[in-house]
């Protein structure tokens, strides 16, 4: 560990990140609330609980075909709240940028970030700016911290999987890994790719007044769905099996993966929420999400099985049997 | 052909009619291949004496360790930007990888054409740009662009690591070698768009090996194995191609025209197979100003190699499976790479690493 230094792969959201997590932050900060290790910090107020959460946003271009990092920066923070069964109230924004930046593009920046936020049914209520030497940091750094409050009868957890609940997931995945890669490298698709960038609060809450099935939830962001599926069955000791043909993958999403060598499985999304539901109510919810745009593509994937714990194993086209494990390093496009 | 969607049901017969009565042996000498077989999971469906090998298709597994530290050491050179595909850049050397260079403080960039190094030379004219062009016949004409772009903009600061190796010699290598033991081949199409069918023909004809041309769905794949067992069964060998879709039977002459232009064939040393007699590209005389071994003198230095353990080279020539290596999955995981093999995607211990089937459940 000694001559060990930071990569960027330590922040690709795979085995390296929890590495980095644990045998640094975990190690030197740790308490009960973050060896918890979810979405959003779980606080009781005395009969009230409230979901603290924080998140940082670095990106490359700050703005990207679907969206830009004050979207981003909102959608994050609102998701890892409402994923935890909170409802999101306030956020706090501290921003730092680099010197040189144009107030034009910053403008723009912030123009997204409150209307996204005004949306999401959140409201900005503290914020700190830092402008950094030219290099510094890289155009604009943002991190927005939220806190929400959970209605009294929601606990969402992996404990609370079962064998036999369904996996939800809400639309199509890979959307916002590669669009982001295709945006910052300049390769042109036709038709073009765009991030999924979007907050989930509604569509959770309408979920969560329906069914009582509901297990736990989580955003397949960094890492992607095998990555956060791979969380999930470790936190809960069970399995978890997947149906290849179930999940949903946007063609142009698949043309531009295999053309790379990536898989959108590994890749990305910020607009996706994972959900555990007890199998009786599954089609019902099912149903509902895809009664918004934004879960059109909705689909149930998989289940939750105790053949094989910890492990998410996902069943291929062909009927063939595939581990899926977590995200190592970063995802490296590979010479075409 | 089959269609691009196989249902289940049409599978069975199919794969009853691809199994034979003896233990066969069939290579695989694409990386794309290797990765869709192990993404798919073909190997269950196969019967247990129908074997698949990951022949030499991996552009970075072949690339000898001697260049991967030559490559190192240019990293170390001040004012040097290096580019090059994702995929190189946690090679391990015997003082680091790339990947470590640059946490080191090294520029090195990835990019996803060789145009998009010409573009970064194009923009930093103070700095040396140096593309690490490894890679077949596939990869060597978006390269001839490349350097027809530099030539014509004058960027004396652009030159490339030329390790570009060629497909055909390396096959008859693996033929001639009695210790492989290979019944067929199923041949890389990707490479064929360009070179065409008839390059292979010697494999049928001199060799009576089956060899298939096959595209990279693991439809494709499978009714190629098909095809393979059914030139095994009747013995009667010759170059089929599955992958009419994208190859021409005259291949791509444009492309050739532009790899004829740039390079010539020399001798190129592979890793764990050796030396083989042009069986690389290297830049022409006239060319030679874009030779960055040249430019900064690296040619003959002499590197040392570090033993790992790795044992690439005889899964290049299908005479081990990663499984065999001892360091598989437990000192070499992708997140830290003995040998080239775990760091592509395309490797062979990376395909089995991460698409692991169900054999590994429970353990
Ligand atoms: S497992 Fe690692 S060390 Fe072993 S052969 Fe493969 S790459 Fe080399």
């Amino acid at each position: 560990m000694a001559d060990e230094r930071i990569l960027l792969s330590h922040g690709a959201g795979g085995l390296k990140t929890r590495k980095l997590i644990r045998e640094v932050f975990q190690k030197n900060l740790g308490n009960a609330y973050l060896q918890q290790e979810l979405d959003a910090a779980l606080i009781k107020f005395s009969t009230n609980k409230i979901a603290l959460t924080t998140d940082s946003f670095v990106v490359s271009p700050i703005i990207f075909p679907g969206g830009d990092i004050g979207k981003l920066a909102v959608c994050g923070t609102v998701n890892d709240l409402a994923v935890m069964g909170a409802k999101p109230l306030y956020l706090t924004l501290g921003i730092i940028i680099e010197e040189g930046m144009p107030f034009e593009v910053l403008e723009k920046v912030v123009c997204s970030l409150g209307n996204t936020a005004r949306e999401a049914g959140v409201q900005i209520v503290a914020g700190d700016t830092k402008v950094v030497e030219h290099g510094a940091c890289d155009k604009i750094f943002i991190n927005t911290s939220g806190i929400g409050f959970v209605p009294p009868n929601i606990d969402l957890r992996p404990s609370k999987m079962l064998p036999g609940d369904k996996i939800i997931v809400s639309g199509s995945v890979g959307n916002h890994g590669i669009a982001i890669l295709a945006a910052r490298e300049g390769l042109n698709f036709t038709p073009p790719l765009s991030s999924d960038c979007t907050y989930l609060n509604y569509l959770i809450d309408r979920v969560l007044n329906l069914s009582s099935g509901i297990k736990c939830m989580r955003d397949p962001t960094r890492g992607g769905l095998a990555t956060t599926l791979n969380e999930l069955a470790q936190q809960a000791g069970l399995g978890i099996k997947l149906y290849e043909e179930a999940v949903p993958i946007d063609p142009q999403v698949r043309r531009a993966c295999s053309m790379l060598g990536l898989d959108p499985l590994y890749l990305a999304n910020e607009g996706k929420v994972i959900i555990i539901v007890s199998a009786k109510d599954a089609s019902r919810v099912l149903e509902e999400i895809r009664k918004f745009d934004i879960g059109k593509n909705a689909n149930i994937i998989g289940e939750v099985t105790d053949a094989h714990p910890s492990k998410v194993v996902m069943e291929t086209e062909l009927g063939t049997l595939r581990v899926l494990r977590m995200l190592e390093g970063e995802p490296l496009p590979r010479i075409c | 052909m089959l269609g691009l969607k196989l249902s289940k049901e049409k599978l069975k017969p199919l794969l009853k009619e691809i199994s034979i009565d003896r233990n066969i042996r069939i290579m695989e000498v694409c990386g794309t291949h290797t990765m869709a077989i192990a993404k798919s999971g073909i190997k269950q469906l196969l019967p247990p004496n129908f074997r698949l090998l990951s022949g030499p298709g991996c552009p970075v597994c072949v690339t000898a360790q001697e260049d991967i530290e030559r490559i190192l050491l240019l990293a170390e050179k001040p004012n040097v930007i290096i580019t090059t595909f994702g995929d190189m850049l946690r090679v391990p050397g015997s003082n680091g990888s790339l990947q470590e260079k640059q946490a080191q403080g090294a520029d090195i960039r990835i990019v996803y054409s060789p145009l998009d190094a010409v573009a970064i030379a194009r923009h930093n004219r103070e700095k040396e740009v140096v593309f690490i062009a490894v890679g077949f016949e596939t990869t060597a004409p978006t390269v001839a662009v490349a350097l027809e772009t530099a030539r014509k903009e004058n960027l004396e600061n652009f030159s490339i690591v030329c390790l570009h190796k060629l497909v055909i010699p390396v096959l008859r290598t693996l033929l001639e070698d009695q210790t492989t033991e290979i019944d067929g081949f199923l041949l890389p199409g990707h490479v064929s768009t360009i070179i065409c069918t008839t390059p292979y023909e010697f494999i049928a004809e001199e060799f009576q090996k089956a060899c298939v041309v096959s595209g990279f769905e693991a439809v494709d794949i499978l009714e190629s194995l098909w095809l393979i067992s059914r030139q095994l069964k009747t013995g009667r060998f010759k170059v089929e191609n599955q992958y009419q879709r994208g190859v021409k039977k005259e291949g791509n002459k444009v492309a050739m025209e532009a790899i004829n232009r740039f390079f010539e064939p020399t001798g190129s040393l592979w890793r764990g197979i050796g030396e083989i007699e042009n069986s690389g590209l290297k830049l022409r005389p006239e060319f030679s100003c874009f030779d960055a071994f040249l430019k900064f003198d690296l040619k003959d230095v002499q590197v040392k190699l570090a033993p790992s353990g790795c044992i690439c080279g005889k899964i290049l020539r299908g005479i081990s499976k990663p499984e065999d290596c001892g360091l598989f999955g437990k000192v070499c995981t992708p997140l830290s790479p003995v040998g080239p093999c775990m760091v592509s995607s395309e490797g062979a211990c990376a395909a089995s690493f991460y698409y692991a089937g169900g054999d590994i459940i429970g353990r």
